[in-house]
């Protein structure tokens, strides 16, 4: 009643309106403006560690190759030890016939060491192939060893006194001869993408941790998401409402949160001890996985199936559809695209966890790329972790190019959980 | 919808199907400790390279995890190699046996230097193992003379000793985990507190007062658990020039550019220096195979071979390219016929 009288003393509600109206613009101008700065700085972030990733990463997708003209001797290569001749011995002879100057052996083994100890390996590809290559002189690129390749990238100063660089001044001398006669060059790096683990950071590549990440991922897929539609389909439209369906619905709920380690301890325990399964193969890494994976699986399908309207579901079982029917022929198809997407998000994140396969001895020196479910593995993040520990200062750069292709991979995976969510999702 | 279903449950038996039995495995397992890690993923990668045999698996496991999987027992779910920076315990030999694991070959492999270091743009440090005792301990003698200790006072170097520069003291190092910090704890502190006669004299009369003395490291924020990650402490020595890394000499040489090494008692941590034991804080590299697993796993002999070639632990051999300081070469030679001829560890 005072109020009321008040108000009419000051001209009325509108005029109460108008006072207050300025201000309340201003409130919802405000929190857009805070709104906006939020998002700026989270993308702002995100701008900070890609340029910081890709600026590393980039350049150990070339590779500094140095050109040599080697001579297939016939006396060391021939048909009867074409798989295991001296190769690296020719690539020696060609660096000094080079360098004819050379004498002495400490200068040779450092002269050597300009080219890469695969270099032999890619002689040797070549010569396989084509056998007709025996007795001819070849001028073939082979990598630069990965110290003479930091040189060429600008990565170690070249103006650095002696002693406080990883090339001697004799080696730079001789890479400086070398790039005069324009026989470095930076090429694309096909050996990052096509080879396994190696502690040679120029024969180091991440094929072998993709193939494991594919097989581990494999197995998580095949085993979580019919487990985990099924389990969310009975819970959601079969399992009466009791106590029990309570208990496992909180926890499911607290599964989703457990730390990933505890599963790698779970898997260790279970699948290595009891059942005695392979170590370090993708199999146990998959199975870890797929426990970690199912809870976010099972929420995300549950809230899949909420969200179909229960009209549909009465439409069904008023034409006659049995329970079963009504869910396989009208609730999944219209719940499946969630579906998709909450498993395609618990992909991602599998496939970016190291924690619990550290346990089950994923995290390992890996060489051969691994050709079943049960060889040794490792995975992209692991491969990761493995070159950021490592002391070669060439291992920096690829460290940061896996990230890179880790991150494409990510990219790819919600990209296609946004696309199926906004190609095939009905909303109601 | 049916159709998907039969195909997803299609591919899952598929997917069983190409598991072979776990029984049998053609390649060498190693784990061990992550000091060893680098040297014997080189071997690795080479033995797989020039021999016909598969290159083995190595997992960094550190030394402790690495010896308790090898002693957990005989047969090709368990480990045929361990790496180890420190020699194998009594105990774990006990555990082994234990275990079934009766015949254990033990391999010398060379030495490690832990180093201390700082970043080129400060002036290089000379330190005794005194120093580090009174820097880094928790507790340390009371500077006034008396038999007891007091809660390490040192703000600065300065405070330590007079000769050293006036920097807060700021140490990054491994974490208690590590086994570079037993054995720092055991080369560097224990030397500096068996400076102090009256704390030696404690090493017979209370054993476990001078393990508290000399193995405990301050909490106060000058000594910084930086993560096992070596790579890491380097960036952040070169970020920050007041601070000093603690880690193996192969970081230190392969960052020659960026970081120096400290002298300790006088002797720089070079190559020679620690090759001829000459600088104080350096520590032997053991492997360890099971002699029980030669014959069954394919390639252990010819693994070990190629480890103990001259091109690979020699003094101008592949690892020392990577950092491993060799045995002088008396002990190499020996060393080499023991492994060769698999003798084992005396076992009571």
């Amino acid at each position: 009643m005072a109020e009321d009288r008040r108000l009419e003393r000051d001209g009325g509600i509108a005029a109460a309106v108008q006072r207050t109206l300025a201000r309340r613009y201003r409130a919802e101008r405000r929190f857009r403006l805070f709104g906006m700065i939020a998002v700026a700085v989270g993308l702002l972030f995100l701008a900070v560690l890609f340029t910081a990733i890709v600026s590393k990463g980039y350049t150990a997708f070339q590779q500094t190759y140095v050109l040599l003209d080697v001579y297939v001797d016939p006396d060391v290569v021939h048909v009867g030890n074409l798989d295991s001749a001296d190769y690296q011995g020719l690539i020696k002879t060609s660096l000094r016939e080079l360098f004819p100057d050379v004498k002495g052996r400490r200068d040779k083994r450092n002269l050597y060491k300009l080219v890469s100890s695969g270099a032999g390996a890619v002689l040797r590809r070549m010569v396989l192939e084509d056998t007709s290559l025996i007795g001819r002189r070849l001028r073939i690129w082979v990598p630069a060893d990965d110290d003479v390749d930091m040189v060429i990238k600008g990565h170690v100063d070249r103006t650095l006194p002696e002693s406080q660089r990883r090339l001697d001044d004799q080696s730079l001398a001789w890479v400086e001869v070398l790039e005069r006669q324009n026989r470095l060059e930076k090429k694309w790096n096909f050996t990052f993408f096509t080879a396994g683990d190696s502690r040679e950071p120029e024969l180091a590549g991440i094929w072998g941790a993709t193939v494991g990440s594919f097989y581990t991922l494999m197995i998580t897929l095949l085993l979580s998401f019919p487990l985990g539609a099924a389990a969310a389909i009975y819970l959601e439209e079969f399992a009466p409402r009791n106590r029990w369906t309570d208990v496992i619905e909180v926890n499911i709920n607290n599964l989703a949160a457990v730390p990933s380690i505890v599963f790698g301890l779970l898997g260790l325990a279970v699948f290595l001890n009891f059942f005695g399964l392979p170590r370090s193969s993708p199999l146990v890494g998959g199975l870890v996985l797929t426990l970690m994976t199912l809870p976010t699986i099972i929420i995300a399908a549950r809230a899949a199936l909420q969200s179909v309207p229960p009209s549909i579901r009465d439409a069904a079982l008023a034409v006659g559809a049995s329970k079963m029917q009504t869910v396989f022929h009208h609730v999944l198809p219209l719940a499946l695209p969630g579906m998709l997407t909450g498993t395609i998000i618990g992909m991602a994140r599998a496939l970016g966890e190291t924690a619990p396969l550290l346990m089950v001895g994923m995290v390992a020196f890996i060489v051969d790329i691994p050709r079943g479910l049960t060889d040794a593995a490792t995975v992209l993040p692991v491969q990761i972790y493995l070159w950021a520990d490592s002391p070669e200062r060439a291992f920096v750069e690829k460290t940061s190019a896996a990230i890179i292709v880790l991150l494409a991979f990510l990219i790819v995976m919600n990209a296609a959980a946004v696309f199926l969510r906004n190609r095939y999702e009905r909303r109601w | 919808m049916k159709k998907v279903f039969y195909l997803l449950g299609i591919a899952a038996l598929m997917g069983f199907s190409l598991v072979p039995d776990a029984s049998a495995r053609d390649y060498i397992s190693i784990v061990g400790s992550s000091t060893v890690y680098p040297f014997s993923t080189v071997v690795a990668e080479q033995f797989g390279k020039t021999t016909s045999f598969k290159t083995p698996k190595v997992e960094s496991t550190g030394s402790g995890g690495g010896l308790k999987l090898f002693c957990a027992g005989v047969g090709v779910e368990h480990p045929d190699i361990t790496n180890a920076s420190r020699a194998i315990k009594k105990s774990e030999i006990e555990m082994c046996v234990q275990n079934g694991v009766k015949e254990i070959v033990e391999v010398k492999i060379g030495y490690d230097g832990i180093v201390l270091a700082n970043s080129k743009q400060a002036p290089a440090m000379k330190l005794s193992r005194r120093d580090i005792f009174l820097a880094l301990a928790k507790e340390v003698p009371d500077p006034s003379g008396a038999e007891k200790t007091v809660p390490n006072p040192y703000k600065t170097w300065k405070d330590v000793n007079p000769q050293l520069p006036d920097v807060r003291i700021e140490v990054l190092g491994p974490p208690p985990t590590s086994g570079t910090r037993d054995a720092f704890l055991e080369l560097a502190m224990e030397g500096g507190a068996d400076t102090f006669g009256w704390i030696k004299g404690l090493k017979k009369k209370d054993k476990n007062l001078y393990k508290r003395i000399a193995h405990t490291i301050r909490e106060d924020g000058a000594y910084i658990d930086a993560g096992e990650n070596d790579n890491l402490i380097v960036q952040k020595l070169e970020a920050n020039p007041n601070a000093v890394g603690i880690f193996g000499f192969s970081f230190l040489d392969q960052n020659t550019d960026k970081i120096q090494g400290a002298h300790v008692d006088g002797v720089e941590p070079t190559f020679e220096n620690i090759s001829s034991q000459k600088y104080p804080l350096s520590r032997p590299l053991f492997f360890y195979v099971k002699k029980a697993h030669v014959g069954t796993i394919p390639g252990i002999e010819e693994y070990i071979a190629e480890f103990t070639s001259e091109k690979a632990w020699g003094p101008e051999g592949y690892l020392a390219d990577k950092g491993l300081i060799p045995l002088p070469d008396e002990e190499r030679s020996r060393m080499r016929e023991a492994a060769r001829n698999l003798e084992t560890l005396p076992v009571d």
